[in-house]
């Protein structure tokens, strides 16, 4: 790690910080329906969406009619996908004939790309046609990352408003976070990353002859904007089987940097947003804060476990000197593979831009966390923002007590109803990824798609549930994933832990926002200040991080000390 | 009330050895099931028992497995027990209550226009309506209404105050308690209240805990704790599989010892010892909080009414300030006021000698040969002749008609209307024919009730006077006291559509009251505090009575309120916080077998494993019991604003919960290796 590594970390979270600043500021107005100087563009398409759509955007939603309503378009995506999966030979944009999937592996893909984890149990160059990367992945790119977006929304709403039971009309917020928030930016970033090389094309593959004069196949497609989403809306899933590690989604360092940023950039961005909507900017600037402490601890881990290299490969000789380079590519070296681990874990994004595999085990562990905490700081588009604030009216909750009041936040009180249905939410989390590892750690089928023995295996394991549950979607690369057991279960715990989780948080949203919002007094357990952060920093490691101890004490912990006495497996 | 209760210590012999003996009947599953984390608790400890033993029997070695299993069950019957010594001080209570409820026998009136003709009968046989006669050295039969007769009545058996108040048919006093002595007289009463269902009764059955339910945050946290208990059964049930793929068998003992010490079973156990150490600090208080479910409205209350006489002003007027007339030097004037005012024996006339004295110096002469002219209703004038003068004080009318004066000047009128329209009361002072000046009566603030609204200012809580006097007196006094607002010419309706205002808007609002035109209010209020001197419809609409009659404690009941809740929450934290350790302990400790370099997680440096998780199961066991004290005590309450609270508490509470275990343990460990049993 070096002083520029540690200049360019820095420089990278000012910015990122700064930029999603009036981006915030930006969807608090799309939210709130108010005019934008993209209107002469899109406010035609989108009073013609309604028109078609026979939406009436001013009606408001209670929280059963929002939640049935974002549940039955999430289904009919899920069907939609699903079909066009398996009917992928019949149709267009299949100049290579590929064949459709397999049902258990289109069940696992639609539930995955759905559910925003893209997770991808195929391999895309090779399974994929160009109209399947178009029309069936990226179209769902954008509808699940502006599902969790709305979502969000609709609890920040719930916060701030006094005794309304309505929380806004699911359509139109749907329809106004892709028109006005997602895709300019994807159009913008779409465009610069084709200008730094990464291609857009229907062809599918280009043929090259080496220097040596052999021949090469060389896939391509339409890379730049599915990149540009799959980074934006916190999705994950590649066009190529190696992610962001590929040179075509990932040219240099610079793309790097711009990738990293774009995954950021909305999860930072939605909690200026929350102070905005809820006329309190410092609530948004605590979220924000946590969400630093722990990337920003994170970061530290794993540089300083990746920057040393492997001791036991230096034993053998090996130049510890460039750190830890088994699976990572050398155009971006430890410092930008080490920021992407990290960013694409602290939200629930899932692209890689190296093998978390191959890190060493501690910096292995630290994304595996990031994930359990329950993919909230600060989360993937949306989902984060929702998931944070459940846990910050339990820290609430908790800790609220300690200045004589019972406990409330942001006015509302949060009673037996909020608790019991947070309780419900963040047991899945446990429940689905826990459950998932220890059932296939004793299921010789799952056992047999592991790539490794010993501690690392069960990382494996361990790091596939908690990625699909924590809806992120990145891998520990060593286990065959498609099989029946993976796909089935892999696509199970995916389904529960966006739903099971969201469905709950809804509901606390329509509790909440039917209640009274009592007014700020000297008496109120502030939820703005270092205190708070600390506090909330605190329960979310405790309540959300130390059940994950026992399991990541026999995975990354058991392989990290082992490793240091000296043994492989 | 300087009963028992009173000077009961924390832990008085008797109190522990009852609690001692009730410990282990509250073991009982099927009570024990209204605390999900201690039930969930005896549930696995009777496993580990049997388990135990049946290794014992078959001759395997059990001596570990025993061991956890006794500290596990120590570790419900500690929570027990903190719950038992907690009723135990509500319970002596509640025996010095019912030694005064004797059997009594009522005098029953068949005709209630007729005081000569009663049958006698036991007082539970009277039903409510009945109309009984009580005379002087009586014990009142049950509760009910005066409606004829005005007695003076010993209420100590439930107030401690042993001063007889008087008892009045008609009006505000009319109200009497069953178990009161009459002192003196006679009183007709219509009795109100069933058998079983007196003001004594409710009061034996509240604070001997009968009637306890949940109160609605506890039951949030008791959801809270179930879920975090659910929670750490997964982690560790997992646990099973994920150390089979590791290549060890984890003991069931093992296991359960983890799970407990995760689960939160530090607050599970104390919880409700907590709430029934609140309510018992309010009885001590002299207050009777009709449920748990009130003393934590308390804590929530953010606007207090509070009456302006005798909360804000002492009540009664008094001089203060000397107005001279154009031309008199203000001495002269006082000198005069303290002559005329020799002769009046009342408050304000007394008021008038002090305040002169205080002020100038002024000490009543005694004046040779004088006559004092005493202060009557019908002149409403005192004063002194003497020396060849006269000097008179009184109501301005009456002493401009003793001067025979028509035309006073200008300056003396609007001295006069300027006091009067500040709602205080001016009095004429005139010597030989010739008017001096005005003394202005008022009603005086509190000396220290200034900062007291300030520090609850401070907390968040707005204070609102509540006063029958006109605006501009209120506005005037509403300033001087420093209160955030005030309800001039108060009417109950007034009272009722101010509460109801301020709880629109979000607001939890407390209020005292006695009369039973002030019941709709009480009722309305989230806090309804009656003096018990109040009437029977005061006392029903509230959730609380306060047995000293004394409108200030409204004050105190709040922050009693907030006390509890702050005790509550700093065990939650302290409880939850404490799990870190648990898992520094035990985690390395059972997986020695299959990666033995997870010691390196040991940074306590335990002795063995069998120790490690002793220690953390021996530690999460007797913290209950440790902090027992402070559950019943409550953590001590500074009237600051939540910030400061907040961060003084999770400093000692959360910070201090991370640590505290990682210090005991250890301790807890060397003990266990000195003593060689590991």
């Amino acid at each position: 790690m070096t002083a520029g590594g540690l200049a360019e970390i820095t420089l990278f979270l000012v910015l990122s910080v700064l930029l999603a600043w009036p981006f915030g500021l930006w969807i608090a107005r799309v939210a709130e329906g108010g005019p934008t100087p993209l209107d002469p563009l899109l406010r035609p398409i989108e009073r013609g969406i309604y028109r078609l759509s026979g939406i009436d955007p001013s009606a408001g939603m209670g929280w059963q009619a929002y939640t049935l309503s974002l549940l039955a378009l999430n289904v009919l995506h899920f069907l939609l996908l699903y079909l066009m999966l398996r009917l992928q030979y019949y149709l267009p944009l299949n100049p290579d004939h590929l064949a459709g999937m397999s049902p258990r592996l289109a069940f696992n893909t639609a539930m995955s790309f759905v559910t925003n984890t893209n997770w991808q149990a195929y391999s895309g160059e090779t399974t994929l046609s160009p109209g399947s990367q178009m029309w069936g992945l990226t179209s769902h790119m954008f509808v699940s990352a502006a599902t969790g977006i709305a979502a969000a929304l609709a609890f920040i709403r719930a916060l701030r408003q006094n005794a309304v039971a309505e929380l806004g009309n699911f359509w139109a917020d749907l329809t106004r976070i892709t028109l006005y928030v997602l895709l300019p930016v994807a159009v913008v970033g779409g465009l610069l990353l084709v200008a730094l090389g990464v291609p857009q094309t229907l062809a599918t593959h280009a043929d090259a002859t080496t220097l040596e004069g052999a021949h090469q196949t060389i896939s391509l497609g339409p890379v730049a904007f599915m990149e540009v989403i799959k980074e934006l809306g916190t999705n994950g899933g590649g066009y190529f089987n190696a992610n962001s590690a590929h040179p075509f989604e990932n040219p240099s360092a610079l793309t790097s940097l711009i990738e990293t940023f774009l995954i950021i950039f909305i999860p930072f961005a939605l909690t200026f947003t929350f102070g905005r909507m809820v006329g309190a900017p410092r609530q948004g600037y605590a979220l924000l804060a946590v969400s630093l402490v722990f990337i920003v601890a994170s970061l530290a881990a794993v540089l300083s476990a990746e920057a040393h290299g492997n001791p036991l490969l230096t034993a053998l000789g090996v130049d510890p000197h460039l750190g830890d380079m088994e699976g990572k590519e050398v155009r971006f070296g430890i410092t930008l593979s080490s920021l992407f681990a990290v960013i694409t874990t602290a939200t629930s994004c899932g692209a890689v831009n190296a093998m978390l595999d191959s890190f060493m085990p501690l910096s292995g562990m630290v994304p595996m966390f990031l994930i359990q905490l329950g993919e909230i700081v600060p989360g993937g588009v949306g989902s984060g923002l929702y998931g944070l604030l459940v846990f910050a009216l339990l820290a609430v909750f908790v800790a609220g007590l300690m200045v004589g009041r019972t406990p409330e936040y942001l006015g509302k009180k949060i009673q037996a109803r909020e608790v019991k249905l947070a309780m419900l939410a963040v047991l899945i989390l446990p429940l689905s990824i826990l459950g998932g590892a220890a059932l296939s750690a004793v299921l010789p089928q799952a056992l047999a798609a592991l790539g490794n023995a010993g501690p690392h295996g069960l990382s494996e394991l361990l790091y596939a549930y908690t990625s699909a549950t924590g809806n992120n979607g990145s891998a520990f690369a060593g286990l065959s994933a498609d099989t029946p057991w993976f796909d089935t279960t892999i696509g199970i715990a995916m389904l529960l832990g966006r739903y099971a989780f969201l469905v709950p948080v809804m509901a606390i949203a329509g509790s909440l926002a039917a209640k009274v919002k009592l007014p700020p007094s000297a008496g109120t357990f502030p939820t703005d200040g270092p205190l708070f952060v600390g506090l909330l920093v605190g329960v979310i490691i405790i309540l959300g991080g130390l059940q994950f101890m026992p399991a990541l004490s026999l995975g990354p912990l058991a392989e990290h000390f082992v490793m240091l006495a000296g043994k492989t497996f | 009330m300087s009963t028992q209760a009173d000077t009961l210590s924390l832990f008085d012999g008797r109190i522990l050895s009852r609690a001692a003996r009730d410990a282990f009947v509250k073991l009982n599953p099927l009570t024990l099931m209204r605390n999900p984390v201690i039930f969930f608790t005896e549930v696995v400890s009777a496993l580990v028992s049997v388990l135990g033993v049946a290794d014992a029997v078959s001759g395997r070695p059990a001596g570990f497995e025993l061991a956890i299993a006794l500290f596990l069950w120590l570790t419900v019957l500690f929570a027990t027990f903190a719950e038992a010594v907690a009723e135990g001080r509500g319970r002596a209570r509640a025996e010095s209550l019912r030694r005064t409820r004797t059997e009594t026998i009522a005098k029953k009136l068949a005709d209630p226009k007729d005081r000569r003709r009663y049958t006698k009968i036991p007082a539970t046989e009277l039903r409510a309506g009945d109309v009984v006669l009580v005379e002087a050295g009586d014990l009142i039969p049950s509760d009910g209404d005066v409606i004829e007769g005005m007695a003076s009545v010993n209420e100590s058996a439930i107030t401690g105050e042993s001063a007889p108040v008087i008892r009045e048919a008609g009006g505000d006093r009319s109200a009497v308690t069953g178990g009161t002595l009459v002192v003196s007289d006679w009183l007709v009463v219509r009795i109100t209240a069933e058998p079983g269902s007196t003001f004594l009764d409710r009061m034996i059955r509240l604070v001997e805990g009968a009637e306890r339910r949940k109160t609605p945050n506890e039951i949030a946290l008791d959801i809270l704790l179930a879920g975090l208990t659910l929670i750490f059964l997964i982690a560790v049930v997992t646990l099973v599989g994920l150390a089979h793929y590791s290549g060890t068998m984890i003991p069931v003992p093992v296991l359960v010892a983890l799970l407990v010490c995760l689960i939160p079973t530090t607050i599970g156990g104390l919880l409700s010892a907590i709430g029934i150490a609140g309510m018992d600090r309010l009885v001590r208080f002299n207050v009777l909080a009709t449920s748990g479910r009130a003393v934590e409205a308390a804590g929530d209350v953010d606007t207090l009414l509070l009456d302006k006489t005798g909360t804000i002003t002492f009540g009664n007027r008094m001089a203060a300030a000397f107005i001279p007339a154009p031309g008199i030097g203000e001495r002269r004037l006082a000198e005069a006021a303290v002559r005329a005012s020799l002769g009046d024996e009342t408050p304000e006339g007394r008021s008038i000698l002090a305040f002169a004295r205080d002020r100038y110096g002024i000490v009543p002469e005694t004046m040779k040969g004088g006559t004092v002219v005493p202060f009557t209703a019908q002149t409403r004038l005192s004063g002194l002749d003497a020396e060849g003068h006269q000097w008179r004080k009184g109501a301005v009318d009456s002493v401009l008609a003793w001067l025979g004066e028509t035309n006073p000047p200008a300056a003396f009128t609007a001295a006069v209307e300027r006091i009067a329209r500040a709602g205080g009361t001016p009095l004429a002072v005139a010597e030989d024919k010739t008017l001096l000046g005005v003394i202005e009566l008022k009603d005086i603030v509190k000396p220290s009730i200034r900062e007291r609204f300030a520090a609850l200012r401070r907390m968040g809580i707005r204070t609102v006077m509540v006063t029958g006097d006109n605006r501009l007196t209120a506005a005037a006094i509403a300033s001087e006291a420093g209160v955030d607002d005030f309800i001039a010419e108060a009417t109950p309706q007034d009272k009722l559509a101010y509460i109801r205002r301020v709880q629109a808007e979000g607001r939890l609002v407390a209020m005292t009251g006695d009369g039973t035109n002030d019941a709709p209010a009480l009722a309305q209020a989230d806090v309804g505090v009656a003096m018990q001197s109040g009437t029977q419809a005061a006392r029903e609409a509230a959730n609380m009575v306060d047995l000293d009659s004394d409108p200030t404690k409204l004050i105190e009941i709040v922050e009693i309120g907030k006390q509890l809740l702050i005790t509550r929450g700093a065990l939650t934290t302290f409880s939850i916080a404490n799990d870190v350790s648990k898992y520094f302990a035990i985690l390395p400790a059972i997986f020695v077998t299959s990666y033995p370099e997870l010691a390196a997680l040991n940074v306590m440096r335990l002795t063995s494993p069998q120790s490690a998780i002793m220690s953390a199961v021996i530690f999460n066991a007797i913290i209950i019991v440790l902090l027992v004290p402070l559950a019943l005590r409550g953590v001590r309450f500074k009237p600051i604003g939540a910030a400061q609270l907040l961060r003084r508490n999770l400093l000692l509470y959360g910070v201090g919960g991370v640590i505290a275990p990682f210090i005991g343990i250890k301790l807890i460990d060397l003990a266990l290796t000195l003593l060689g049993l590991v």
